[in-house]
């Protein structure tokens, strides 16, 4: 029911919005659960395994109960919390964890059989079959028991990230932050103040007491007014920081469209790092219930929600309206109701020498100990010493104390320390570094001891950035003693609630104790006590409290479990937001991308290059036409094949020679100008990191090729070199592999097509193989290079990458007027294995030199990375698995990479294994499979016959084992 | 995490790469025999405290960085050039 | 006579302008990286000053002479930008060529500093990141190299493969901060 008032609603503004598909209205500034609360519905969700009827039990982000889901399909969010939902107009929430309907829900039942469902159940009574667990019982239980659901589609949202910087980071807007934040503010800090709400204020926008003579609420107005008008202040609202982290890196999230209907480009959340010099937490603190007999009737809720629904939002949660607690807030929240003419119908209080200033019926030293109604409370029952006594009641505020928010400065495994005084945890210092606890949240709870908090928090903040922060004129405020007498679970028969959200009652958590889950957080995991969306917020200390009693030990010994980030749900959308689709790694595209995808040419993924698969042809069917005929164009005339994926780094200095030595296994400052070499790198545990070319362009200046997939470990294991072993060496290199566009032009038609774009044509043998050197290419600078990776007479051109699109369409054209074309990965790879050339499929990160054959090119005479780790015996052993060539000899001609091989009519099981294949190709060129693999000691073993086995794919084939060249070993075309 | 970078100031972790402990940086002569080698490749400390370790500024401006990190806290303590340290070990 | 014509990093994908920001592609200027050998780094600084009026730029800044630019860029090295390397640098320095490697984005406007705020961990404030200043640092997956020209103006270098990535990413932070403040 909507009272008179001057609530933060606007009631010139009203929003119709539905739930469970029934229409409401409410008023802008409300959220879900003060609208359905003004329009009399109490019922707002069904409990998570007992499917009892459940309402709002508070009025906060820590809400349990009042779990909803909102939109549909790929915009689906369940478990939003009604207290945090602001309603917006078209706003659909439905409620969960029912059916048919949450009136009438059929697993209700599941009430009926709660003597049997208590802690423990499902572990002793679904032990067996074991079988059944995951196919039977699991599926039926998740099915009855649980929250909201996601809708199974791909998300259609999208989610944000961002990063901030400030000196000093304020968390929360209460009295504490706000003085915080203007404190540091006035200092000159660069202030990042972030509010959970949607306004700011904290819980003075509930409450109804005075600062400096006027309104709190007006009074936080106007500081954050003052706020707002300060180029060093930043606010954001909407905005609960979810974790500390190291360094003074904190996260926070963002709902930047949860209140408004979504429009193009709009984040619906923004994940928010935040980088601060100094933070102070002003959380403020959260009341905790009491555990008594069915004290989870909907119409059950915390006092201070009932206070904030009736001065916030100008609703009354009830008619006649109980309250029952163990300190002074719940007189405070009597009066408020009386001043809004809410009818108040008991308020009891625990401690026995309690007064009530008030005129409402007073029950000093009783207890709430039962209540009824079922969907909806009717009536409370009433402890006292003189018997129990009913009261009627729709709705029952409780207030157990008060437990400070916390949670944050535990994120780095502080753990807080308990204070007998007010009855709760409270942070140690510095548990956080960089983090002050300021106000309610480091205990102190008096409206004045909080504004004073802030600044303290605010001027020890500064003084550590080297700020002077003004001593301000200190409101007036509020400034009485917390006065309470613990009470965690009135006694009595009955489930009393502790954990709303996972139903755990005190019987559970003093069964746990029985069955010697003592620990707390083994009773955690025996009741699930704690977990879920409220992470306990709303049960840990009273169920720690009720365990602490039942074991017998005081609550500082039974401790508390450990908190971690988030403080509230983060939905892992937000964590990975912009990741999904396109932003989810770079995707590198060559200059030649645009005519490739144009040819119709299938793209593969080597890394984050898009490469072209093969250039399909008329009247091709499959991608083995294709290819085969790509590998003819090379044999046989001329192929075009952009490799400017292959890393490309210039490498310059006096010393670039000497460092390429001790880099590579074999020399390099031998080599000529204008001429390249083949290299092996290993890394320094003596297994090969990469190969490739080096050319020496002048005395000082090489051009190093690395392969694409190991571009960036290359460069980067080069830098290593360069700065942490060797920077004495005098050099120095810089990555050119974006710079320059590079063709490999290759076949024997090669250098006639190149003679048509070069401006002085190679004459005879000016260009001999592993020659190198500048040319012009059509009037460009370019660099060619006569290196081979297939075996046949072969170029590389490289041209600036502007130019890269136009050469390569000038090569394409070319190359087919003279019988050849374009060639793609599938048929380099066929022209490499025919040729025995190594990629990253051999060279896969556990052989070494010796095991492919090239220990030869591991130089004696000088000093290199891995060398020492190679020459290990182990390393060197005849018997290891070695690289061979592999040819089917038998009635079955296939060979799988992945294979493995075994000696001729051994069983084809593990401890038979001989080795493996790593690349197999069907040669157009040899008209056979070729394969290339490891076989233990298989350099002696030439011209033996072996099994090949692929168990994964069902196919065994009798291979000859033979050397790894197939084609021309002597090298001749590539020479020609 | 944030990682003061010698050159580039406080930055993000993010921009950072980890590769082990310090040592890695007294590489012995390649006579020095097995035992010397296997320590230097495979042999480390697991230290509950502070420790020597290299971070490589990879998104950043490309230096290899020698830092002090506490494995408790991940305070960060004096982080400097490699190429200094290795400088000044010769 | 065939002729090889020339394409930006970004062609055919900029300029975009989304609420307060507007990206565009830069002019495709000579860049030239310059690594001072060990120990030439005085002499290096002295014939900057006399081929190009330029001073060598510590950490974090750029220096400004003319239409040439010479912008800090990681350990080490400095890209000259706008204008041919003196070929007198050369005993100096390693001077590489990179024209071609980077695409150059030029975001500006009201809300460029808040799109780069959902890229970059750096942090771009006035009093970290004042005119001139410029850092290596990542945009969102990608390293780049991020100088600020003016109030509301920040160029970012990203490499040629990546542009359009690098444009796809930018635009989607440009459409969320519009998107916020309609």
């Amino acid at each position: 029911m909507r009272l008179q008032g001057k609530g933060l609603i606007n009631r010139s503004r009203k929003v119709r919005f539905s739930f469970d598909g029934r229409s409401y209205e409410g008023f802008e500034g409300d959220t879900l659960a003060s609208a359905l609360l003004a329009n009399g519905v109490k019922l707002m969700a069904r409990s998570f395994k007992y499917h009892r009827p459940r309402g709002v039990l508070t009025a906060g982000s820590e809400e349990p109960n009042a779990l909803v889901t909102v939109g549909k399909g790929g915009s689906q969010d369940p478990n939003m919390r009604a207290t945090v939902q602001e309603i917006y107009e078209g706003l659909e929430a439905v409620s969960q964890n029912r059916w048919p309907s949450l009136d009438f829900d059929v697993m209700g039942v599941n009430d009926l059989g709660a003597p049997f469902l208590g802690a423990g159940f499902y572990y002793k009574t679904f032990m067996w079959p074991k079988a059944f667990w995951e196919k039977l019982y699991e599926p039926v239980i998740r099915r009855a028991a649980g929250l909201g659901a996601i809708s199974g589609d791909p998300i259609s949202d999208k989610y944000e990230r961002g990063f901030a910087h400030c000196d000093v980071l304020v968390i929360g807007s209460g009295p504490s932050g706000l003085m915080a934040a203007l404190t540091a503010a006035e200092a000159g800090a660069d202030v990042i103040l972030a509010e959970e709400d949607s306004a700011l204020g904290g819980r003075l926008l509930s409450e109804s007491g005075e600062i400096d003579g006027t309104p709190a609420r007006d009074w936080a107005e106007a500081i954050v007014g003052r706020l707002d008008a300060m180029d060093n202040v930043r606010i954001m609202t909407r905005t609960s920081v979810t974790g500390a982290y190291d360094g003074g890196t904190y996260g926070a999230l963002e709902r930047v469209a949860h209140h408004r209907p979504l429009a193009k480009g709009l984040p619906k959340e923004c994940f928010w790092k935040i980088a601060a010099k100094r933070a102070v937490l002003a959380a403020g603190a959260l009341e905790r219930p009491v555990a008594f007999q069915n004290n989870d009737r909907p119409g059950v809720m915390m006092a201070s929600a009932v206070r904030a629904y009736v001065n916030r939002w100008n609703v009354a949660p009830g008619q006649a309206v109980a309250l029952f607690g163990n300190n002074d807030s719940i007189h405070d929240v009597a009066a408020d109701l009386l001043a809004a003419g809410v009818h108040v119908a008991a308020l009891i209080d625990s401690r026995a020498d309690a007064r009530c200033a008030l005129d409402v019926p007073f029950y000093a030293g009783a207890q709430a100990c039962g209540t009824e109604g079922r969907k909806a409370l009717e009536a409370v029952s009433i402890a006292r010493p003189s018997g129990i006594e009913k009261v009627q009641a729709d709705c029952l505020g409780m207030s157990g104390g008060w437990n400070p928010t916390l949670h944050l400065t535990c994120h780095m495994n502080g753990r807080p320390e308990w204070n007998e005084a007010i009855a709760a945890f409270v942070p140690k210092v510095g548990m956080v570094p960089g983090l002050i606890a300021a106000g309610a949240c480091n205990g102190v709870f008096s409206t004045a001891a909080c504004l004073g908090e802030g600044v303290g928090a605010a001027q020890a903040a500064c003084e550590a950035l080297g700020l002077k922060a003004k001593v301000p004129q200190m409101p007036r405020a509020e400034d009485r003693p917390y006065n309470i007498a613990p009470l965690w679970a009135v006694a009595g028969k009955g489930r009393a609630w502790l954990d709303f959200q996972n139903d755990v009652t005190v019987k559970d958590v003093k069964q746990a104790a029985v069955e010697n889950f003592r620990s707390v957080e083994h009773m955690k995991r025996y009741t699930t006590q704690g977990m879920a969306t409220d992470q306990g917020k709303n049960s840990n200390v009273q169920a720690l409290a009720v365990l602490a009693d039942a074991t017998g030990r005081g609550i500082p010994e039974t401790g508390t479990t450990t908190y971690r980030p988030p403080f509230t749900p983060v939905a892992i959308a937000a964590m990975a937001a912009g990741a999904a689709d396109k932003g989810f790694a770079p995707e590198r595209f060559t200059t030649s991308h645009r005519l490739t995808v144009a040819a119709n040419a299938p793209m593969i993924e080597a890394g984050l290059w898009y490469r072209p698969s093969y250039f399909p042809a008329k009247g091709e069917t499959t991608w083995r036409q294709s290819c085969d005929r790509e590998v003819g164009y090379v044999r046989n005339a001329v192929g075009v094949c952009d490799v400017s994926t292959l890393g490309k780094i210039d490498i310059k200095g006096k010393d670039a020679g000497a460092f390429l030595d001790f880099v590579y296994t074999n020399m390099f400052s031998t080599l000529k100008v204008g001429r390249v070499r083949y290299g092996l790198m290993l890394r320094e545990d003596g297994h090969v990191m990469d190969d490739g070319t080096t050319a020496r362009l002048a005395e000082d200046h090489f051009v190093m090729t690395t392969t694409t997939a190991a571009a960036g470990e290359v460069m980067k294991h080069m830098e290593f070199v360069s700065q942490g072993l060797r920077p004495d060496l005098d050099v120095r290199f810089a990555s050119v592999t974006e710079h320059w566009a590079q063709f490999a032009v290759a076949g024997p038609k090669a250098r006639e097509l190149l003679n048509g774009l070069l401006d002085a044509p190679i004459e005879g043998e000016s260009w001999p193989f592993m020659a190198c050197g500048n040319v012009k290419v059509a009037g460009v600078s370019g660099r060619l290079f006569r290196i081979s990776f297939s075996g046949e007479h072969a170029y590389e051109v490289a041209v600036p990458a502007r130019y890269g699109e136009s050469l390569f369409g000038e090569l394409r054209k070319r190359a087919e007027k003279l019988g050849g074309g374009a060639y793609g990965m599938e048929a380099l790879n066929v022209l490499r294995i025919e040729k025995g050339f190594i990629t990253h499929g051999e060279i896969h990160g556990r052989v070494t030199a010796f095991d492919i054959g090239m220990q030869g090119m591991m130089s004696k005479k000088k000093d290199f990375i891995g060398k020492a780790a190679a020459m290990r015996p182990g390393l060197l052993d005849e018997d290891r698995e070695m690289m061979v060539g592999l040819k089917p000899v038998g009635v079955v001609k296939q060979l799988t990479a992945g294979a493995h091989l075994y000696n001729e009519g051994a069983e084809p099981v593990r401890k038979n294994n001989q080795g493996y294949l790593t690349s197999v190709a069907f040669s157009p060129t040899m008209e056979t499979f070729l394969g290339l693999g490891f076989l233990r000691g298989g350099r002696a073993r030439h011209g033996e016959i072996v099994q090949m086995v692929d168990h994964v794919r069902g196919i065994s084939t009798t291979c000859e084992v033979c050397h790894p060249v197939f084609l021309d070993p002597e090298g001749e075309r590539s020479r020609d | 995490m944030r990682i003061a970078c010698p050159l580039c100031g406080e930055r993000d972790s993010r921009e950072f790469s980890y590769k082990g402990h310090a040592l890695a940086l007294e590489r012995p002569s390649e006579d020095a025999g097995f035992g010397a080698w296997d320590d230097y490749l495979h042999n480390r400390e697991n230290p509950a405290g502070w420790t020597r370790e290299l971070w490589f500024h990879d998104f950043g401006c490309g230096s290899w960085l020698v830092a002090e990190r506490n494995t408790v806290t991940h305070e960060f303590g004096k982080v400097e050039l490699a190429e200094n340290v290795k400088e000044a070990m010769a | 006579m065939t002729e090889l014509k020339a394409l930006s990093p970004a062609a055919g994908l900029l300029p975009l302008e989304i609420g307060g920001a507007a990206l565009r592609e830069d002019e495709m200027r000579q860049l030239t990286l310059v690594a001072p050998f060990k120990g030439k780094e005085a002499a290096l600084a002295k014939a900057l000053e006399a081929a190009h009026g330029l001073r060598w730029p510590e950490a974090g800044e750029t220096s400004v002479s003319g239409a040439v630019r010479l912008v800090w860029f990681g350990r080490g090295a400095a890209l000259l930008m706008g204008g041919e390397a003196s070929s007198k640098l050369a005993p100096y320095a390693a001077l590489t060529d990179q024209s071609d490697a980077w695409s150059c984005l030029v975001l500006e406007g009201a809300g460029a500093r808040d799109v780069l705020a959902r890229l970059t961990p750096l942090d771009m404030r006035d009093v970290a990141f004042p005119m001139g200043a410029t850092a290596r640092t990542e945009v969102f997956h990608m390293a780049c190299s991020i100088t600020r020209l003016a109030a509301e103006s920040w160029q970012i270098m990203g490499f040629r493969s990546m542009a359009k990535t690098l444009v796809h990413d930018l635009q989607v932070a440009m459409e969320g901060v519009a998107a916020r403040a309609s």
